[in-house]
This record gives C-alpha cells, structure tokens and sequence, in this order.
C-alpha cells in the first residue's frame, strides 16, 4: 500500500512506561503516537501501588511530568512497617530506613487516576509534535518487511509504519513475545499481584493511622497466614481509601494449588487488620495482574530491530525483598529508551537498541533489575538442599534460641533494612515463610479482638466490576483442556475457584468411551486480564480488541 | 470538502417527555422540541468526511426562531462549523414539499453548494421519509438511501456507499455515485476510522465541539425568504400540497383487568393471593 501511515515513533500501551517514553520523546520534538488499548489510560492497569523516585535514578516521574505528586497520586508513603504474623501473634519490624534508602519520595497511586492524568498530558505534548494518544486501540502485532520489524498492525487501524516501536505494553507483551525476545512459559518468572481497594470514611486514614494529610502507612504482612504460599501481603494508604493485596511467586501458587482469592481473604480477615479496618468492610474494586521478576526476566538487552521493550514487557519489575519496584523502573526505562532513539537517529553504527541497552547499564538500572549478588548467590541459595538446611536450621531449638535473644531483634531488623541483602533473598520458602512465622511465633505478642471483616464472594467481586464484553469473540483460547495441562489455572486463575461454577476457568468431568476425564473449560466474559493463565494453562492468550474487557476504576 | 446536513426539530417522544391530551393529541407546548433522533447518524457520516477530507460542515435546519436549540443540540452532540437556520413566517405549516422547496434554496444560497448533503432517514414525527428525496429533487442530483457505510474519494469525484436493503431478509448492497449527491442515512450507520490521524483529527474536533456549542450563536446564520429568495406563495402553508383529512387519536391501551386489593397484614387476605397463585408456581 501506499499510503500506509508513517509516525517517527508509535508507543504501545499507556502506563508508566509508555507514558515516560512518550512525553521524553515529544520533548524531543519527536513525531509520536501513542496507542493504548482500554478505553481510558489505566483502565486496565492495576498496581499496589507506590512509586518511588529514587535519588539515583536518571528520571523520576515528577520530572517529565512537574505536577505529578499534587494531581495524580494519593498520598506520600512516610511509615513503613512490616508485620511477621504467627497465628495470632505478631511482630512488627520499622522498615521505614530499607523505604527511605535512596528515596527522593514515595507515594501512594492508583492507576486508573494516575494514568489518565498522564496520559491528558502526554497527549497534548505528542499533538505539538505532530502525533497524539489514541486509546481504544489494541496493536496486535509487529509490522514486518523483509522479516524486519517496521511497525505495528493494530485490531482497529490500518497497518502503521515507524522508524521506531517503543512496546511499553505491560506483563503479557504480546509484542514481546512475537519478537521472541520474552516466552510465557515458566511460573517462576513471574509473580502474581491480586488487590481489593477498600473504601474508608473521610478523615479515617488520618485518625486511624496516626498521620496528617500529607502522610501515609505502607504496611507489609508475612508469615503463616498465607498458608506455604511464598509471598506476602500490603496495606497502603490512599487519600480516602486503602489498597489492600497479596503478591506470591506464581509457582508457589501453582505448586500449593492456592486459591488467590482466599489468600487475599485470608489477609482481609487476619485480625491484626481490624485494628485498620472500618466498622463496615466495603470493598470498591477488586483487581489482579501478574508482575514479572526482574530478577529472572529482566533482558539484558531489550530491542530487535527497530522495536525496544520497557517497563514489564522487558521484565524490568525489581521485587527488593518486600518493596516492588516496577513503575519507577518503567519510567526510567522509557525516558532512556527515548533519548535512545533520539541520540542514535540518523547515525550509522550504533542501533537506538543498542543505545538504549548501553544506557540501561551505564544509569545503573540493571544493576538493580539483575543485581549481581543474586546471580552470584542464587544457584547455591535456591538450590533445593539449601533450602532444606535453612528451614531446618530456622526451625531448630538453635535457630528459635537465637530469634529469641534481644540482640536478634537488632539484627533481624537491620537486615530487613539492608537493601543489599535483600537482593540476595532466595526464592525458597523458608525466606518468606518459615522464618517470618517463627519471628512471629518467638517474638510476635498476641494481637486481640477478631475480625469482623466479610469479604464479598467472587461472584459479588465479579458482579461489582464493569466490562464491556467482546460478545463471541474470545480473547483467550484453550489448546489443551486437560486437567493435566490447563487445571491449575482453576485455582489460580483469581476470578476461578474449584467450587465456583461463575468464573473463567471450570471444572467439568466428561465421560469418554466408558471412562471419566476431568477437563477444564473457559468463559472469558469474567476475566480481568490478568495473564496468569497464559502460563499456567495452556492456552492461546491475546488482550481483548480495544476497549473491550474489563475497565477499572480504581486500578 | 463542502458538507451539509439537514436536520429537524421533533417533539421529544421520550417517556417522561412527551405530552399527550385526554384524547391521546400530542400536547406540543408541553412536549419539548430535541433534535430528529435520526440525524445523528446523518452528523456522524458528515463527520467521518470532514475528517477523512477535510472540509465545512454546515447543520442546516428550517423552523421557528427558537429552533436555534436544535442546531444548539446538534452542535454539541457532533462537531459542525456553521449553523444554518432557515426561517421566516411564511415558512410556517410547511409540508414536506414545501420543506424541501425551502431548503433546496437555502442549500443553493449558500457561499459555496453543498458537495454532499445528508439527511437523516425519517423524522420522529411525520414518519413520512419525503423531504430527503424531495430536496434532492430540487437539487437535481443523484440519492443515496438507507446508507450504513461510506466511502468517498474526492479526487476522483465518486462516493462508494453501503446500504441495508430491508427485505424478508436484509442484504447489504454497495453502490456507487458522482460528486455532489445527497445521502440519507440508515439509523445502522457507523462511522469507521481506520487511520490513526483521523482518529487523532477526531479528538481534537470532539474538543472544539464543547467550546463552539457554548458560543453555538457565534456560528449561527439565519435566513428568511426574502434573503433566499424564496416567493411566499410556493412555500409555507400556501406552498404545500398535502391535505391532512384527519388525524387518528392515539387509543389509550384498555385498562380492563381487575384487581383486588391485599394489604400484606391481611393474613386471610394474603392466603387467598398465595392460593392463586400456586398453580403458577411451577412456571406452568
Ligand atoms: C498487585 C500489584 C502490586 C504492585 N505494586 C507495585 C508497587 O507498589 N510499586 C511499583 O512500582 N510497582 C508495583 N507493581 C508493578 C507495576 O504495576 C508495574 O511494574 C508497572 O505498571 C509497569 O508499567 P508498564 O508501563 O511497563 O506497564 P503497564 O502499567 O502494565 O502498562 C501497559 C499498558 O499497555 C497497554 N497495552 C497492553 N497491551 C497492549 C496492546 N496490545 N495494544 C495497546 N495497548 C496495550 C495496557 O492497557 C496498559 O495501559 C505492582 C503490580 C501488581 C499487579
Ligand atoms: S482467565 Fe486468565 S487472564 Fe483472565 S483472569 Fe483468569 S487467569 Fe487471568
């Protein structure tokens, strides 16, 4: 054709990510659309969430867009706190130093208000370059000539060529995945984030935590109340609400059969939370997406072709102990990946790729995605042995009698605040759980009262979410319904339960030449598109067409 | 690209608008006069070539005065440049003939001629579809009915359009026509946009829109029949055909079931109605 379309640059998706690298490169002067699938920026999105600006960082979100802290969060996060909890008993460890190193400010965020906000703003600077932000609009593919990426394909738009494709389109990066830079195949590269934002009365967070307007209470929850499940639990304070959710290595989620729902449950109705919670539980939204493990997936070198890959869809989501860092780094990358594009534009030798994957190492952001310490430490850590001798090294009168000493409190404590040991901490159980659970038990002192929390149902959680429904036209697919292949997604799937004939994923028993086989079947109307079971069954996953599917509010 | 379109006011048949009289007669001063429902589909096809060609869209409409709130309407509802509104005391009591005598003048005075023009199919309240066809008439150009897609190309003067073809089953017909025509949409007509420029052109449009129907007065223009030229006799009352021998009233849907009244504290009462109503219980 002709006549095809031709934008200096197209940005795919517009979370932080694409936001950044959008705005960096109309600041450029750079000729950029901006495609976003949902009908609104942040409907689809959802976070913990805090963002950090990191001193170290090259770009901070405040700094692309100036009034980002009075517009669009919720709260600067000034307390941080976290909760070892045994049974009943629980103790709390100041983690407030391991939040303030290298901080410039955190705040509290929801997507849905923070990425709008963005997005107005991006639009206006991409429109005085000569481009804009389109939303409702899904790229489903990379445009290629002669086998090179030159551009997108999109569900509602023709074919449109670009000198060059910044993918920001999140966890399940379709375009990743097409370029063969990122697979969906392994759970334990990825965790699995799963939300409610809880509504509380006016003036609430600051009676109810102890702060002024202009402060908020991060508080994390480990130990056993998520049963084997390795992950943990946050509470952070919005302006008038709270985010209250799990995050778990998704294959310990496979591996224990978890129901997610339950685990969020679990945490909502410990009650240790009561002592936060209204009187009334009212739950306004709630959400899941998986959060890949930069640990793991982060590309060392994250281009092909014109194409460059930020935020998730490069695996550049850092899990500092407890802190989850992945919008900050989304940022970051998208305004390095712009000045990329800029820098290496009209010169032989060096690909803004290539540029691109320099910049990365030279600020330092791979460092922290892949710290070296972990890959040096991790074949021995997570080794399966090593796992068995800490547990049973934690568990052992020694391990209890040192946990029980004053000194120990210290020491937990600074090592809790040492980001450098944090980026050590294997991915095995007695990290997340046993160890947290015997502080809990050895130091924890019983907490009173019970919940009164009830948590909606998954029906009542389905119901109360808004969708527009592709009516017979299936954004997922099922390749293999056996149980054997696609059953875990059944409980893992957190709008699915075993016992819940109203989710995504179902358990059927069918009767074939005399015998029974246990098969698994979908209904996509109430996903949330969270991508777990693009790994964990075996499917053919896309992102519904453009403002199709689920619309947050909250996020 | 020079683009018109004709639009109408209609009484509001909204439930919880409309008025009837005793004698089921519409009560038109009590029953708000909106925008024909069926021109927005007639605005949108003239926004989709705005956008894909560039060019005017004037929303041209034949009333009283006051029916500047129906350009107001249309204003807000889709993007139009200018505001045409056609009107004049001895336009009063028009019939479709008239009507379309009226505006085929008003479209021909304009500073340059429509290229394409679009109507909406059929008004709320006549129902009769005649005015379209009518003023194409006039015009002396070729009609495009029932459009549900359209696809112009300028450059070699020819509009491709779709059109739902209403039968025992419908069919889809694709036809084509030479620049200037009229087109009557289909209320099935959907705008699509397929180049991102477009869809960006679009938003920026959707913006302006909110700020010109504030000042919708600024971009208003009226005409009256001197101005057009137009001799009171061939318009108006005087200039229409049509005798309306009668007008049947609406009959009042009949009200002939009976009821008994339970109160739920009558325990007697309230065990006659559940006894009545077991039978049905079982959804027979
Ligand atoms: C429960 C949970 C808690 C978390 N907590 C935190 C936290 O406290 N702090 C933190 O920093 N991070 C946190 N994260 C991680 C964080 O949300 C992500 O790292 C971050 O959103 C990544 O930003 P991004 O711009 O790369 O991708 P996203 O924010 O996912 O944005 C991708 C965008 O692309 C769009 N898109 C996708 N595919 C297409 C397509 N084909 N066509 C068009 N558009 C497309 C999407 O709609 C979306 O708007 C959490 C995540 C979860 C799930
Ligand atoms: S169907 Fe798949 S993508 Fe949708 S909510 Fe369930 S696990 Fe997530």
């Amino acid at each position: 054709m002709t006549d095809r379309e031709h934008y200096e640059a197209v940005v795919v998706g517009a979370g932080p990510g694409g936001a950044a690298a959008a705005a960096r490169l109309a600041d450029h002067g750079v000729e950029t659309l901006v495609l976003e699938r949902g009908a609104d920026a942040g409907a689809k999105n959802v976070s913990g969430g805090l963002i950090y600006a990191e001193q170290s960082a090259p770009y901070t979100v405040d700094d692309l867009f100036p009034d980002f802290r009075e517009e669009a969060s919720e709260r600067p996060i000034t307390d941080y706190k976290m909760d070892n909890i045994a049974g009943n008993r629980v103790k709390t460890y100041d983690l407030t130093p391991l939040h303030e190193n290298d901080t410039l400010w955190c705040d509290a965020v929801l997507r849905r208000k923070m990425d709008s906000w963005m997005a107005e703003r991006v639009h206006e600077k991409c429109r005085e370059s000569g481009g804009g932000l389109l939303t409702d609009v899904r790229v489903n593919g990379l445009l290629r000539e002669n086998g090179e990426i030159v551009g997108v394909t999109c569900d509602e738009l023709d074919d449109i060529e670009a000198d060059v494709v910044i993918a920001a389109d999140g966890v399940n990066s379709e375009l990743a995945r097409e370029a063969g830079l990122m697979d969906w195949d392994d759970p334990e590269e990825w965790f699995q984030g799963v939300k409610a934002v809880v509504d509380v009365p006016d003036g609430f967070v600051q009676e109810t935590f102890g702060v002024d307007e202009d402060e908020g209470v991060a508080r994390l929850f480990s130990g056993d109340l998520f049963q084997d499940a390795r992950g943990g639990g946050f509470m952070y304070t919005n302006q008038d609400t709270l985010s209250i959710g799990t995050v778990f290595h998704l294959d310990s989620i496979v591996e224990e059969r978890a129901e997610t729902h339950e685990l969020l449950d679990a945490l909502l109705t410990h009650p240790h939370l009561s002592n936060w919670l209204p009187e009334e539980y009212d739950e306004v939204e709630y959400s899941a997406k998986l959060v890949p493990d930069s640990k793991k997936v982060a590309l060392k070198e994250p281009h092909r072709d014109r194409l460059l890959l930020v935020g998730d869809a490069a695996g550049q989501m850092q899990a500092q102990g407890p802190i989850i860092k992945g919008m900050n780094h989304a940022v970051t990358a998208g305004a390095l990946a712009a000045d990329a594009y800029v820098t290496a534009r009209g010169r032989s030798g060096e690909t803004a790729g290539q540029r691109y994957a320099t910049l990365l190492d030279r600020e330092g952001v791979m460092d922290k995605l892949r710290p070296k310490s972990y890959d040096w430490t991790s074949g021995i850590s997570e080794h399966p042995a090593m796992a068995n001798v800490m547990e049973t090294v934690a568990k052992s009168p020694v391990g209890r009698a040192v946990l029980r000493t004053g000194a120990a409190e210290s020491l937990v404590e600074r090592a809790f605040n040492s980001p450098r040991l944090l980026s050590m901490l294997p991915d095995i159980k007695p990290a997340y759980v046993t160890v947290p659970t015997l502080i809990g038990e050895e130091q924890g002192v019983p907490v009173s009262g019970e919940s009164t929390v009830e948590t909606p149902t998954l029906e009542e959680r389905i119901g109360d979410l808004s969708y527009n429904t592709d009516i017979g036209n299936p954004h997922i697919e099922v390749v293999d319904n056996s149980w054997a292949a696609s059953g875990t997604a059944v409980t893992a799937c957190p709008v699915s339960a075993e016992d819940f004939g109203g989710g995504c994923y179902r358990s059927e028993t069918v009767g074939t030449n005399g015998s029974e086989e246990r098969v698994v079947s979908l209904d996509t109307q109430p996903c949330v598109e969270c991508g777990t079971c693009a790994v964990v069954a075996d499917t053919e996953w896309e992102h519904p067409r453009g403002g199709k599917g689920v619309e947050y509010e909250q996020g | 690209m020079e683009i018109a379109v004709l639009t109408k006011g209609v009484p509001d048949f909204r439930e919880g608008q409309v008025s009837f009289d005793e004698d089921g007669h519409l009560e038109r001063g009590k029953t708000p006069t909106v925008m024909n429902p069926n021109d927005k589909f007639a605005l949108r096809a003239a926004l989709q070539t705005k956008v894909r060609h560039g060019g005017n869209v004037t929303l041209c409409s034949m009333g009283p005065p006051g029916y500047d709130n129906i350009l107001e309407e249309g204003m807000r509802d889709v993007y139009a440049d200018d505001l045409v509104l056609v009107s004049d005391r001895e336009f009063a009591a028009a019939d479709t003939w008239a009507t379309a005598i009226t505006l085929t003048a008003a479209l021909e005075h304009m500073e340059t001629e429509p290229d394409v023009v679009f109507a909406g199919f059929k008004t709320a309240d006549g129902e009769t579809g005649h005015t379209g066809p009518q003023t194409c008439w006039g015009l002396d150009r070729p009609i495009l009915t029932h459009v549900i897609s359209l696809d112009i190309e300028p450059e070699n003067e020819v509009v491709r359009a779709k059109r739902l073809v209403e039968g025992d089953v419908d069919e889809i017909e694709t036809v084509e026509a030479p620049l200037p025509c009229v087109v009557v949409t289909d209320p099935e007509f959907e705008p699509t946009y397929r180049r991102a420029e477009h869809r960006l052109e679009l938003k920026d449009l959707r913006e302006q829109t909110k700020e010109r129907a504030e000042n919708y007065e600024d971009h208003l223009t009226m005409w009256n029949h001197e101005e057009l030229n137009l001799d009171p006799d061939f318009v108006g009352l005087d200039g229409s055909p049509t005798i309306v021998s009668s007008v049947d009233p609406i009959p009042k849907s009949p009200s002939e079931r009976e009821a008994t009244m339970v109160t739920p504290d009558d325990e007697e009462g309230m065990e006659q109605v559940l006894e009545e109503m077991t039978p049905f219980a079982g959804g027979d």
